[in-house]
């Protein structure tokens, strides 16, 4: 969840610290230097939370699974835990960026093979979504402002708070109820959860009908939770729009109502909510995890909470550096895309 | 007009005064937008409840062993809300429970926004070495994805009411702190600080007595929008399981809502309360805040 006010705050930060910069190769440059440091602090992060913070390692990481000493030191050497801090950290180094990042304490393979297994479903669900949540929030933004204070403005600014309000992995309890288990009148057409049915094969294409029935659900809970972000800050950034006077020349031009909206506001409007798709992506991981659980769908966000009971720490760990360096890098993305969008920024 | 004319007053008295008036006029303002109003109204009616549970549901009702309903009972006249799993009133679950989802909300709030006010200013008016870093830092701590963190800070720290407080706080500071920042260096550059320096405020007494009572307003609403999102970050790392096991929240009792499976059996009244709670409290804070945003920064008020 994120404040749009922050947001905006931020946006423009990031253009102003852009401008100052010059040329586009610089502008590149600084991007990738900035994702850069960002991916290596998240690596300090990452080692401080797992390794320093939990005081004696072992005794977090093992929680009573070693009953002999020797079990222990064994448990010690095999994750470098018997070296001194600074020697820790270079293991660690090495081993991440190697694509080591431990064995499951649950499933007993390489946490690596669990995270690329997992990765697909979550990467079809979040993508999916924002992919409509951008385009109806983006359609209820545009057609909210410019009749601002009408009807259609009331209902999708009310529901669109609403729904920011709103725990998404709640909203989708509730469709569950609805939708899967049936209520009144309505047939529990939906599966409860999962990603395919046992008995259908999913590479045929009765199995792809299959996932996407049981993977309606789970979209539209997410479509809906990230919606509302769109709309809202499409709506404001379009009324901001609305007063200046290329408008008024547009329009003077004889260009129909719906022609200055589209061509000349809707397009200047965008920018922000491009940078907003970049700032977002860190509020569109939490969506996963906790929609995921919710409707059981084996992504990476399932993984991230199901070994929150074990705790299978490798696991959390693994998952923890994917999501970030997954959000750093579509970050870079956009702020790139930005650039090249918005030649003002660059410059 | 009797101030006008009225003996001459002390400087205090005088600040006072306009203090007061400034209160005064933002409070017409306020008033005037009707969903400010409506945020403010049900925020107070759920703070009284907060405040007053132990008059409205005693808490033995909290106790497994005490329970009087049976598993999962349909809303009755005795339970107006039915009963949970272990055959205790939804309802004084529910009033118990905005007592920690509010004191959790407000706690991390308050963490978060001294972090945040401390470093948006440090890194607002210091600028240099300092406040690059710590500029970078806070940039740092915006990528790096939310709950994921919040997560992992909860695991490794275990599981207590303080823990909570403290994860939601310490994950939510940087967009605060960007706030604060930039409202910073604009004021820094203002006339009247240029004269402080000149006549020789040093840096303490420029923060404390020139940059802090300007950005504070800044602060106050943005708190309003933060308290928002950590009742929903507590919500959801409680659902999660990751939250005290001891207390009842709105966040604890949907996640046992959850696990006893009520959604498949239908138990609608464990589900659906708890759930419009955190979406009212959430939304009002919300409204409250952009109310507040609204009275303070009037160049808003036109988007709107």
């Amino acid at each position: 969840m994120t404040v749009l006010a922050t947001q905006q705050e931020a946006a423009d930060l990031g253009a102003t610290g852009a401008a100052r910069s010059g040329s586009i190769g610089r502008y590149v440059a600084g991007r990738c230097l900035g994702a850069l440091g960002s991916l290596a602090f998240m690596l300090v992060v990452s080692f401080f939370l797992f390794r320093v913070l939990p005081g004696d390692p072992a005794r977090t990481l093992g929680r009573g699974r070693f009953s002999t000493p020797e079990q222990l030191e064994e448990f010690n050497r095999t994750y470098g835990l018997d070296q001194a801090l600074p020697q820790q950290f270079v293991t660690f180094l090495k081993n991440t960026l190697t694509g080591d990042f431990g064995i499951s304490l649950r499933y007993r393979v390489p946490v690596s093979d669990l995270l690329l297994d997992r990765m697909w479903p979550t990467l079809l669900l979040v993508g999916s979504s924002t992919v409509f949540a951008i385009l109806i929030g983006v359609w209820l933004g545009i057609r909210g402002a410019w009749k601002r204070g009408g009807a259609f403005d009331n209902i999708s600014t009310g529901t669109s708070l609403t729904l920011y309000a709103m725990p998404e992995w709640w909203l989708g309890l509730l469709l569950i109820a609805v939708f899967a288990v049936g209520l009144g009148p309505i047939p529990g057409w939906f599966p409860t959860g999962g990603l395919h049915s046992v008995d259908v094969d999913p590479s045929s294409v009765a199995g792809v009908f299959d996932t996407i029935r049981h993977l309606t659900l789970p979209v539209v809970t997410l479509t809906l939770a990230y919606l509302a972000d769109y709309s809202l800050i499409m709506r404001s950034s379009l009324l901001d729009e609305i007063g200046e006077d290329y408008l008024t020349t547009a329009r003077a031009k004889g260009l129909r109502d719906s022609q200055v909206r589209d061509r000349h506001a809707v397009r200047n409007a965008l920018l922000p909510t491009t940078t907003l798709v970049a700032l977002n992506i860190g509020f569109v991981v939490s969506g996963a995890i906790t929609v995921e659980t919710v409707f059981s769908i084996p992504g990476l966000g399932l993984l991230a909470t199901e070994a929150l009971s074990v705790p299978d720490y490798w696991v959390l760990q693994g998952t923890f550096l994917v999501a970030s360096a997954g959000v750093i890098i579509a970050n870079l993305v956009a702020n790139l895309l930005y650039g090249l969008l918005d030649p003002r920024v660059r410059t | 007009m009797s101030a006008t004319t009225a003996a001459p007053v002390s400087a205090r008295a005088l600040a006072r005064r306009r203090r007061r008036e400034a209160w005064r006029r933002g409070w017409t303002t306020f008033r005037s937008h009707r969903a400010g109003m409506i945020g403010l109204t049900v925020l107070t009616v759920f703070v009284l409840v907060a405040l007053l549970a132990p008059l409205l549901a005693p808490a033995e009702g909290l106790e497994v062993t005490k329970a009087t309903g049976g598993v999962l009972e349909k809303p009755s006249g005795e339970f107006w809300l039915g009963t949970d799993d272990k055959g205790r009133s939804v309802l004084t679950l529910l009033i118990w429970g905005s007592r920690i989802s509010l004191f959790v909300g407000l706690m991390a709030t308050l963490i978060s926004m001294v972090i945040g006010t401390i470093i948006g200013i440090t890194s607002g008016y210091f600028g240099g070495w300092t406040g690059a870093i710590l500029f970078r830092l806070t940039e740092w701590f915006l990528v790096i994805p939310f709950l994921p963190l919040a997560i992992v800070m909860a695991t490794v720290l275990g599981r207590s009411l303080l823990n909570i407080v403290i994860v939601i706080g310490v994950t939510s500071w940087p967009g605060t702190a960007l706030l604060i920042r930039s409202q910073t260096l604009t004021i820094r550059e203002r006339p009247y600080l240029e004269r402080a320096r000149v006549l020789g405020a040093g840096s303490t007494h420029q923060i404390r007595r020139h940059i802090l009572p300007n950005v504070m307003p800044m602060v106050f609403a943005n708190t309003t929008l933060t308290v928002a999102i950590a009742i929903l970050t507590e919500t959801t790392l409680s659902f999660l399981g990751l939250g005290d096991p001891t207390r009842v929240s709105w966040g604890t009792m949907l996640d046992q809502a959850f696990g006893v499976g009520a959604i498949t059996t239908g138990a609608w009244w464990f589900i659906v309360p708890p759930g419009v709670c955190v979406v009212l409290v959430v939304l009002c804070f919300t409204l409250v805040g952009q109310a507040l945003e609204e009275v303070l920064n009037p160049r808003l008020g036109e988007r709107r």
